[in-house]
């Protein structure tokens, strides 16, 4: 929509121009114009001038002394050199000194700078035209005009095949570098779906790195598990608990309002997923009393003692459940992989 | 211009520095239309000062990081001098940064001011940016220079978020998550994406060197770009001023570069740099070693971003879990909403200029500022988007306000969740009311002078309080604003009596109009003839 | 002395002797009859209990019911075990004061020696963990940076990297773990109190604790250390980023008022 609609009177008279000029002498709210100058005391008094020299200097003075002690402190303090300094704590004797030396002596160019500037440097205020941004109609025409010869001259409007096939081989070349980027990763297939943990896994308490079992659980306690087999030095390690960390917990089989997690559950001990189905943090803030388990990051809560359902917060989906059983060795495994992603929500998971 | 006996003096030698400089650079060109560049004085002029030397403090600074930081996610045993990591597992970048803080001597003190810094870049163009919005700074001819400075705040806060990440510690690494599972939530992209920028699964390998790259090149030089483009652009423009005696939309009143500017602006650069130097000796951000390094199973509590990016964690948060499965494929709507909502809000502010000049019409340059009250409509806008961003900062830090003033999570979730919608309606109102109130005081002021404090009795009895009147500098300030008339669609049959349908976007633009120029959004601008009648004895007060 | 001899003639003056004489005995014997011990340790056993049972008919039977058996008030107290009654009222919480989304932290209104009987009679009714004693909670010689690794995987989702507390759903928390003592902290983890669970023996031994108390003790007591100066609460972004804007943001333009004022005149007119 263009301007060419808004009739010119709605617009206001411009600043700074309307009076004086429209209504002349007239006009009781005239621009008085600039102000006279008004001296300071600097300007008037050689004293108070010498003071303000005197100040200036003592600031760069001090500076430079600030820069000494930032050396001597560099020097003095050892680097784990531990002081209480109130209301500090106990700190850093040797960031403490720095961070003061250097800000003071930064501080005091500046503050000598600006007092030079404020006390002593002229301080009438001078007005300097504005001049017009946009072109005049001659230099405009000229311009348009040199265009033209140039377009001419090119004759990429005449020959339209030049034109097209290199709006082409422009339009194409960067392709190379979208091409480029492929290798920045692999494809995802099915990768988000898998985790380790497989049939007859053992689940591997995270404290004690030894093989959970039943009786180590009990109701109200909470344990952190992985699968056996995942060594902390592992090059994947990162990526492999980042999906395939558990929670344990234990409720009283009758408290589990959910069918399905009592079934996947062993004598009333659940395995959840530790990864939050809203953007992955690890969830664990978990309420025994209530069951309830909190995210740390976006506060989304799942009743674990009702199929992990989200009770509140921006998690769109329960957290999945592990199913578990008891192998021959009394220890806790589990019986297959999580039926569903773990992690937050993506486009393919459906 | 010289004479025959200057010509043959020798030159000192800094003159001879600068002859042979300007026969390769122009130099004396340049400085005769800018070494006496007039500069007007106003704090809320030296905001963005504040921006672009804390933007050269975190260069200057992370250049000294960059000699010390390793960006590897290959896992080391850690064996330094900090006590509570002895033998702990961790990546090579959470070591470096460690050995920055406890091993090389000044390395905290530089990791310090590097953090404050940002924090107090990203702050100060905040405040900057709507100091340019409230006094309409960004009206024609500086529209590109306001898009120059919203492109320099969101590249900021992208380049804070990246550098916050690269230590690799706990917390970062949980904001990384975050990132990584928004990302998943984009439709049909969403794991590709992930998978490309991560180098495979989460976290694989290869994130850390990948945002290094991203933090100390890709960003800050297209951000250097920007600054230079910015600062040209605010010379080339020269700077706006306040409405005031002497000073026209034709002129601008101030002091010259030199020698006043070069001293006040030079020396606020060391003010600002060794105020923040002083701030990172006496006041700690982010203590890696505190946090631990990052593993994909632990997480802390009170896990927030930085604050520039608190508001779009607010809208991650309060966001209810919406999420739309249907012919095999997830919609996450729960992440992807607050997503969309974070750009569409930072979009507004960055189109708000365009907007605002096709209601008005008005394709004129502006170079006398508007105090905020003048434009009641603006403020009010400029005032709610601002309240919206704030509820979203505590959205995003909800959990620290739930136990800060003993409330509960929940109910903090719920209020964030209506103040979202109530908030800015309630701001705009509010805002308006009493822009317009103070518009309506300027007025009384102008036309029956300033209130003395001197009660003065009348002869009858009555009692009354001496207005003294304005001298003339502060009657034209007062009246300088410029007002608007509303636009009108106008007759809808034309004098030739054939029907003219006003198209919907102009009845669009007329309602817009109104609302920003219509009778009860401003307050007439006391005239001439009623300040002579008052003024000449008939108006009694 | 005089007091004293003035009531050697007292009626009850036998009555004191005898008692006195008794209590002696009594000591000796036990000191010197070393076979004997076992069974004066379940005397004083059930002297404990019967005390804790007083106490407890006073002070908790309101809300957990005369025999321990719970209330709608309060939870069952059979087979919390003495550690948890050691928490519970060493830390103040208990007696509760008034019902809310969580018993806070108070001034403890009973003496240690109350405390153990209270506990006494509590284990009394149902097995459950046991008060630990001074060498099992002593976090001397532990491994601290164990302990951090393991606070990390268990305690800091609620209470934060160094143990400064955090919010729970509904208006209750973790609290800050500053000033609490090493044996409260394992008592804590040894039983679950309120929203807590629990971190038995049997998932996390006695010597994890120990790491994770010294952890704690470490990080987050009067002696801790930070060296990069203010920790502004240890809550990280939220307490920084307020900081910034107030001293650090609130501070520049301060200077900044100061830079572009104008130099006072030298006279008004």
């Amino acid at each position: 929509m263009s301007s060419q609609q808004i009739p010119e009177e709605n617009l206001p008279v411009e600043q700074g121009t309307a009076h004086g000029a429209v209504e002349g002498a007239g006009d009781p709210f005239a621009d008085p114009g600039l102000p006279a100058h008004k001296p300071r005391i600097q300007d008037i008094d050689e004293r108070a001038a010498n003071r303000s020299e005197r100040a200036v200097a003592l600031l760069f003075t001090l500076s430079m002394l600030a820069t000494v002690g930032f050396i001597a402190s560099y020097v003095i303090f050892p680097v784990d050199k531990i002081v209480y300094i109130w209301p500090f704590g106990h700190v850093s004797a040797l960031n403490f000194s720095l961070g003061l030396t250097l800000g003071l002596a930064l501080f005091l160019i500046g503050a000598g700078a600006v007092h030079w500037a404020r006390t002593l440097m002229s301080d009438v205020e001078v007005a300097d035209d504005r001049h017009a941004i946009e072109a005049t109609p001659e230099v405009k025409a000229k311009v348009m005009a040199d265009f033209a010869d140039g377009a001419k001259e090119s004759a990429i409007g005449r020959r339209k095949l030049i034109r097209n096939t290199m709006f082409g081989a422009l339009a194409l070349v960067p392709l190379s570098g979208v091409v480029l980027l492929r290798d920045l990763g692999p494809l995802p297939e099915k990768k988000l779906r898998k985790t380790l943990w497989a049939k007859g896994k053992q689940l591997v308490n995270m404290n004690t790195m030894e093989p959970l079992r039943p009786e180590d659980v009990v109701v109200g306690s909470l344990t952190f598990a992985m699968p056996e087999g995942l060594e902390e030095d592992a090059h994947d390690f990162q990526t492999q608990i980042a999906k395939a960390a558990l929670m344990i917990i234990r409720i009283e089989p009758d408290n589990i309002k959910d069918k399905r997690e009592r079934e996947w559950a062993h004598e009333g001990i659940v395995a959840f997923s530790k990864i939050c189905t809203h953007v992955g943090c690890p969830i664990s803030l978990y309420e025994q009393q209530t069951h309830h388990v909190l995210c740390p990051c976006h506060q989304s809560t799942f009743d674990l003692s009702d199929g992990a359902r989200v009770i509140f917060g921006p998690a769109g989906h329960p957290l999945p459940q592990l199913r578990i059983g008891v192998n021959s060795e009394g220890n806790l495994e589990a019986l297959g992989d999580f039926e569903e992603p773990v992690g937050p929500a993506f486009w393919e998971r459906g | 211009m010289s004479t025959a006996t200057e010509t043959q003096r020798k030159a000192p030698a800094g003159e001879r520095v600068a002859d042979w400089a300007d026969g390769r650079l122009g130099i004396y060109g340049l400085a005769k239309a800018n070494m006496r560049k007039i500069f007007p004085d106003h704090w809320s002029f030296m905001l963005g000062e504040i921006c672009l030397y804390s933007f050269i403090i975190i260069i200057l600074t992370g250049v000294y990081l960059t000699l010390f930081f390793h960006p590897s996610m290959n896992e080391v045993v850690y064996h330094g001098s900090y006590e509570p990591m002895q033998g702990i597992r961790m990546s090579e970048a959470y070591a470096s940064t460690l050995d920055i803080s406890f091993d090389v001597r000044g390395g905290l003190l530089v990791r310090q001011i590097h953090h404050w810094a940002a924090v107090i870049f990203l702050a100060g163009m905040f405040v900057h940016m709507f100091r340019v919005f409230f006094t309409g700074a960004y009206r024609k001819p500086r529209e590109i220079n306001w898009l120059f400075g919203f492109l320099l705040f969101v590249l900021g806060m992208f380049t804070g978020f990246t550098g916050y990440s690269l230590p690799d510690d706990l917390l970062s690494g949980t904001g990384v998550r975050f990132t990584q599972g928004a990302i998943l939530s984009m439709p049909i992209v969403g794991t590709y994406i992930s998978m490309f920028l991560f180098g495979g699964e989460f976290p694989g390998g290869d994130i850390i060197a990948r945002f290094y790259s991203i933090h100390i090149l890709l960003l800050p030089g297209i951000m250097l770009g920007l600054v230079v483009g910015h600062l040209i652009l605010v010379f080339f423009h020269k700077h706006t001023q306040f409405a005031g005696p002497g000073r026209t939309n034709k002129n601008v009143v101030g002091m010259p570069l030199l020698p006043v500017y070069m001293a006040k602006a030079g020396g606020f650069f060391f003010l600002v740099f060794g105020f923040i130097a002083i701030i990172a000796g006496i006041a700690s951000i982010n203590p890696i070693w505190a946090l631990g390094p990052y593993r994909p199973d632990q997480v802390s509590t009170g896990a927030q971003p930085d604050w520039y990016m608190g508001f779009a964690e607010g809208f991650v948060r309060v966001m209810p879990g919406w999420e739309i499965n249907l012919w095999g494929h997830t919609l996450v709507l729960g992440v992807l909403i607050p997503l969309v909502l974070f750009g569409v809000i930072l979009a507004a502010l960055a189109l708000y200029p365009f907007i605002e000049s096709w209601i008005t019409g008005d394709k004129r340059e502006h170079h006398i500022l508007d105090r905020p009250r003048n434009a009641p409509t603006r403020t009010a806008l400029g005032v709610a988007w601002v309240t919206i961003y704030f509820v979203m900062l505590i959205g995003g830090g909800n959990d620290i306000w739930a136990t800060h003033f003993s409330l509960s999570l929940n109910a903090i979730s719920w209020f964030v969740r209506i103040a979202f919608f109530v908030g800015p309606v309630l701001a705009f109102v509010v805002t308006r009311r009493i822009c317009l109130g103070l518009q309506r005081r300027d007025k009384e002021k102008v036309l029956h002078g300033r209130e003395s404090g001197t009660i003065k009795r009348l002869p009858h009895g009555e009692f009354v309080e001496i207005h003294e009147p304005l001298g003339q500098g502060q009657l034209h300030t007062l009246t300088a604003h410029e007002q608007y008339k509303p636009l009108e669609i106008g007759p809808t049959v034309d004098e030739n009596g054939v029907e003219r349908k006003p198209s919907a976007l102009q009845k669009v633009r007329a309602r817009l109009s109104r609302s920003y120029y219509g009778e009860n959004n401003q307050i007439a601008k006391p005239t001439a003839e009623e300040y002579k009648e008052i003024t000449s004895g008939h108006g009694h007060h | 002395m005089k007091k004293l001899s003035a009531r050697r003639r007292h009626p009850l003056a036998a009555v004191v002797v005898l008692l006195l004489a008794l209590a002696a005995t009594g000591g000796l014997y036990a000191a010197f009859a070393p076979a004997g011990k076992a069974q004066a340790d379940e005397t004083a056993q059930s002297l404990a209990i019967d005390e804790g049972k007083k106490l407890y008919s006073v002070g908790c039977a309101s809300c957990h019911g005369s025999g321990g058996q719970g209330t709608t008030d309060g939870p069952s107290l059979v087979g919390v075990g003495s550690a948890a009654v050691d928490f519970q009222v060493g830390t103040g919480r208990m007696p509760a004061q008034q019902p809310g989304a969580q018993v806070p932290k108070k001034k403890v209104i009973y003496s240690q020696a109350e405390i153990d009987q209270l506990a006494a009679y509590v284990a009394s009714l149902g097995a459950g963990p046991i008060t630990p004693t001074g060498s099992q909670v002593d976090p001397a010689g532990a491994d601290v940076a164990k302990g951090g690794d393991l606070f990390r995987t268990n305690c800091a989702q609620c209470h934060n990297f160094t143990g400064k507390g955090g919010a729970l759903t509904n208006g209750k928390y973790a609290p800050d773990l500053e000033g609490v003592s090493p044996k409260h902290i394992y008592e804590a983890m040894q039983t679950g109190p309120q929203s807590m669970p629990s971190f038995p023996d049997s998932t996390m031994p006695e010597q994890e604790k120990k790491d994770i108390i010294a952890y704690i003790k470490t990080v987050n007591g009067d002696e801790s250390e930070d060296p990069g100066g203010l920790s502004l609460g240890g809550l990280g972004p939220v307490s920084e980023g307020l900081f910034g804007w107030i001293f650090g943001l609130g501070g520049l333009i301060a200077i900044a008022v100061w830079v572009a004022a104008h130099t006072a005149k030298a006279k008004k007119s």
